[in-house]
């Protein structure tokens, strides 16, 4: 399969000779002159006949929050899978800024480019103490050869303290990740992808099992970030979406069904009836 | 800074570590000064045992580091130890020269007896020690490099990728024996006379050999401390924990699993090049499945996850197998299986798990 990628790559029209450019990295500048940090352009994707991404468009800006909600199968965990490089869409396009194709990059060179991802299952190195993860996490030289002698510096160290606070979670750093509350955990997680520097956030069900108190810190939390970062949040629960909500996209069966305000939204005849009707 | 890093609460490997170095020195002591009649003298035969279990120690160590640190299994670690044996095995056959059964300073005496006319291409350079040593390490290590590099790449992981190292080490022991393989067939390569000019043979030699493998074994656990204890330690148990969650923080995860298991497979080779020269013997037996097998149970009995606890694991079951082959030479099998029965229901943590709770118990 990658021989016919990498010649398929190599026989592209549109660029003669792309093969030779060095590989984007996380030190290449993500140009968004126009507004838009991530578009996703047209994008299908097929698992053996069922279409989970059906011709998708999006467009989001820099420093925007934005809500993306469906029900089931809806397709949002497809379309994080293919922003951050784990499933390869069988058509269409994705970028980030104007210049840089993430579909060309893998998932390690979008990480370190600056998109993070939070997943719907908190997942934490468990058996590592919340400082260690977070220090994992930093944006750093990751190559094998410099982590084997890696030595922090007071910089980083501050680092870590900050987003420590950020989170809550500075009477836990020494605990082992695994010990924490579920609500701990989905906020530890959120802190590693801030450690990470990220330009875009991809925040996969935040509040899911929380507490109505940790809910409501998680919408602070997550707000507070939006304008530094752009932040992305896929959510289930509508109350939660209501609250940090400016913009929401409505997917259905792999594609965008609906667009605009909360109010916009909930008055939408086709969304009612797919979706918030059923709440109804 | 960093003596603190390698040894601040490890007290098990510290202990480990001491007990190797008295060893180091108590074993050739009791065995060259003391006189036979002395309660406390200790025979060549003893000498030789617990050298090759230092050598077997060695392996649980290789084995431990990618399953208990980067949860790779790997059920075919035997081919780097065989890789590595028979690399000191053709040293040391070289080494026999004119005096072999067939006198012939060429060639070795199974190559006469297939008639070959001479040295196959492979052979060459392994009269000399520095490139034999140098191949013990490079022979497994670039075994492994192809290998895992493949393996990772493909994302194969746990039983999958345990299952294609058995097919591994068993396709090179089907090589092996093989007679126009060229190292012996069968029989392997075996009636060494020589290592560096001293017989092999001889109590003095054998005595060297174990303190090199004790010593070797301090430095494989010390350098193996280093790897574990550093953020390359931390991102493998990131990795084995989390695999996902590793790679969107950016790690490029097949890296540090192919660099940590070619790692591994180096040291696995210098086991078995340590390993030859006191047991006497290589050949295609090595590379039978079940001693990959077996050698990952020594560190399943010793506690997986401690790189010592494999130390104590390789000593504890190689211990027990030969008291039971000599005392009770059918019971062994069943005593093998039973034991690792009772360490999985209540030692899930292996011997050192033991220690592990009570101190845990004691300290809070």
């Amino acid at each position: 399969m990658s021989v016919l990628r990498n010649t398929r790559e190599a026989m592209r029209r549109d660029r003669v000779f792309g093969f030779l450019q060095p590989e984007p990295d996380f030190a290449l500048p993500v140009d968004t002159s126009h507004g838009t940090i991530l578009y996703v352009d047209d994008v299908s994707v097929r698992f053996d006949g069922f279409l989970a991404l059906n011709r998708l468009n999006l467009s989001i800006d820099e420093g925007e929050l934005r809500c993306i909600i469906g029900p089931n199968g809806a397709g949002k965990t497809t379309m994080m899978d293919v922003i951050t490089g784990k499933t390869r869409p069988d058509e269409g396009g994705v970028f980030f800024g104007q210049n840089i194709d993430l579909l060309s990059l893998d998932e390690y060179q979008i990480a370190r480019g600056g998109i993070g991802r939070k997943f719907q299952k908190p997942t934490v190195f468990e058996a590592l103490s919340v400082f260690d993860n977070l220090e994992l996490s930093m944006a750093s030289d990751k190559g094998a050869w410099k982590t084997l002698f890696h030595r922090l510096t007071p910089e980083q160290r501050t680092r870590i303290d900050e987003v420590l606070e950020m989170v809550g979670l500075e009477q836990q750093r020494a605990r082992m990740a695994g010990a924490l509350s579920h609500g701990q955990k989905q906020w530890l997680e959120i802190g590693m992808l801030l450690m990470q520097n990220p330009r875009v956030l991809l925040v996969d069900e935040p509040v899911a099992g929380m507490t109505g108190d940790e809910t409501e810190r998680t919408a602070e939390l997550l707000v507070s970030l939006a304008g530094g970062h752009t932040v992305i949040v896929v959510e289930h629960d509508m109350a939660f979406v209501r609250s940090i909500a400016r913009r929401v996209t409505v997917l259905h069966q792999g594609s965008v069904l609906a667009e605009g305000s909360m109010n916009q939204i909930q008055s939408d005849a086709k969304v009612i009836e797919v979706y918030l009707g059923e709440e109804a | 800074m960093l003596t603190r890093r390698l040894f601040l609460s490890d007290w098990g490997g510290m202990t480990v570590l001491v007990l190797l170095l008295a060893m180091a020195v108590a074993v050739p002591y009791a065995n060259l000064v003391l006189p036979p009649e002395s309660p406390w003298h200790l025979s060549t035969y003893w000498v030789a045992l617990i050298g090759k279990f230092l050598t077997f120690a060695l392996l649980a160590l290789a084995i431990d580091l990618i399953w208990g640190y980067a949860g790779i299994l790997s059920l075919g670690h035997g081919a780097f130890f065989g890789l590595g044996g028979y690399a000191m095995g053709m040293y040391l056959t070289r080494q026999i020269g004119d005096r072999g059964v067939y006198g012939n300073p060429e060639l070795p005496d199974f190559m006469v007896f297939l008639s070959y006319e001479s040295l196959p291409w492979y052979w060459w350079g392994f009269d000399m020690f520095w490139f034999a040593m140098l191949m013990v390490v490079l022979v497994p290590g670039l075994l492994a490099l192809v290998f895992g590099w493949l393996a990772f790449r493909s994302r194969v992981t746990g039983v999958y990728f345990a299952i294609i190292t058995q097919a591994l080490v068993f396709a090179l022991m089907l090589a092996f024996f093989r007679n126009e393989m060229g190292f012996g067939g069968n029989n392997g390569l075996t009636d060494f006379k020589d290592i560096l000019g001293f017989p092999v043979q001889a109590r003095e030699t054998r005595v060297a050999l174990f303190v090199v493998s004790a010593l070797v074994l301090i430095l494989a656990y010390v350098a193996s401390r280093f790897i574990v204890t550093s953020r390359f330690g931390r991102v493998l148990i990131a990795v084995r924990d989390a695999e996902s969650r590793a790679r969107f923080s950016g790690y490029r995860v097949e890296h540090y699993k192919l660099w940590l298991f070619v790692f591994s497979a180096m040291l696995a080779g210098i086991a078995g090049a340590l390993y030859v020269p006191q047991v006497g013997i290589i050949n295609p037996g090595e590379f039978a499945p079940l001693r990959s097998i077996e050698a990952v149970l020594w560190v399943a009995v010793g506690g997986r996850g401690s790189l010592f606890g494999a130390i104590i694991g390789a000593f504890a079951v190689n211990g027990a197998k030969t008291w039971f082959t000599t005392a009770y030479p059918m019971v062994w099998l069943f005593a093998l299986g039973a034991l690792f029965v009772l360490v999985t229901v209540f030692l899930p943590r292996g011997l050192v798990g033991i220690f592990r709770r009570r101190r845990r118990e004691g300290g809070a």
